[in-house]
């Protein structure tokens, strides 16, 4: 999984993690809702500025799919794949 | 879809619905209309012997009518029988003029995005003179229910 895709992953989820969670709390194992205390609401924005900054469509399914940081990497990976 | 239906299926009941009728519906936005009636009880304490309508009663008119009766319209474009519910889970707004007891005011919505169940909308607020009064942006998540 490229390096690249995790930091740039980590600056796309940083502005919307509560007060209590630092960047550096975002392990490729954490889960968005139970461990980095992220919202659904927030979780969506987080969804549209991955669109944004791969160029990439995500569906219902994704959303559902997309638990953890990890579970984010590899749709993205899957779609990247998807594209070229 | 009839208007009246719409505001029929609003969760809000007196005192807190803030809905008089709805001008126009579409995909893309909601514009609807509200009275502020003098006999309202929080004008007894906002502010002492100086009644002038909350910002934050203003926030939930603007939420009600551009937000959740848009929401309320779109899923049932999807969703033919369920009954819509609504949370709030963002709001930033801007207020420049007060409304004062009596008043009626319009409110026109336009959806910035609906994804993955979450409708966010810009909100204008305004008087019967047609001058501004609040805006801002105000975002909910949809769900049906009985579909969890």
């Amino acid at each position: 999984m490229p390096a690249e895709h995790y930091t740039r992953l980590q600056e796309i989820i940083k502005p919307y993690l509560p007060e209590d969670v630092t960047v550096e709390d975002i392990k490729e194992d954490s889960h968005f809702i139970n461990e980095l205390n992220i919202n659904s609401a927030n979780l969506v924005d987080i969804i549209l500025d991955v669109e944004d900054a791969y160029d990439i469509v995500l569906e219902n399914e994704d959303m559902e799919n997309m638990q953890t940081v990890s579970d984010a990497l590899a749709i993205i990976n899957n779609k990247l794949e998807g594209k070229a | 879809m009839e208007y009246q239906y719409i505001i029929s299926q609003l969760p809000y009941s007196m005192p807190f619905l803030f809905v008089d009728s709805l001008e126009h519906v579409d995909e893309d936005g909601v514009t609807g209309s509200y009275t502020f009636s003098e006999d309202l009880h929080f004008y007894e304490g906002h502010f002492k012997s100086f009644p002038v309508t909350p910002g934050v009663l203003l926030t939930e008119c603007c939420a009600q009518i551009g937000l959740v009766c848009l929401g309320i319209f779109l899923m049932r474009k999807d969703n033919s029988l369920r009954d819509t519910q609504v949370a709030l889970s963002s709001s930033s707004m801007e207020f420049l003029l007060p409304i004062y007891p009596g008043e009626t005011v319009t409110v026109k919505s336009e959806k910035i995005y609906f994804r993955f169940q979450k409708l966010k909308c810009k909100v204008y607020l305004y008087n019967e003179k047609e001058q501004l009064v609040c805006k801002g942006e105000i975002a909910g998540m949809l769900t049906c229910k009985g579909n969890e």
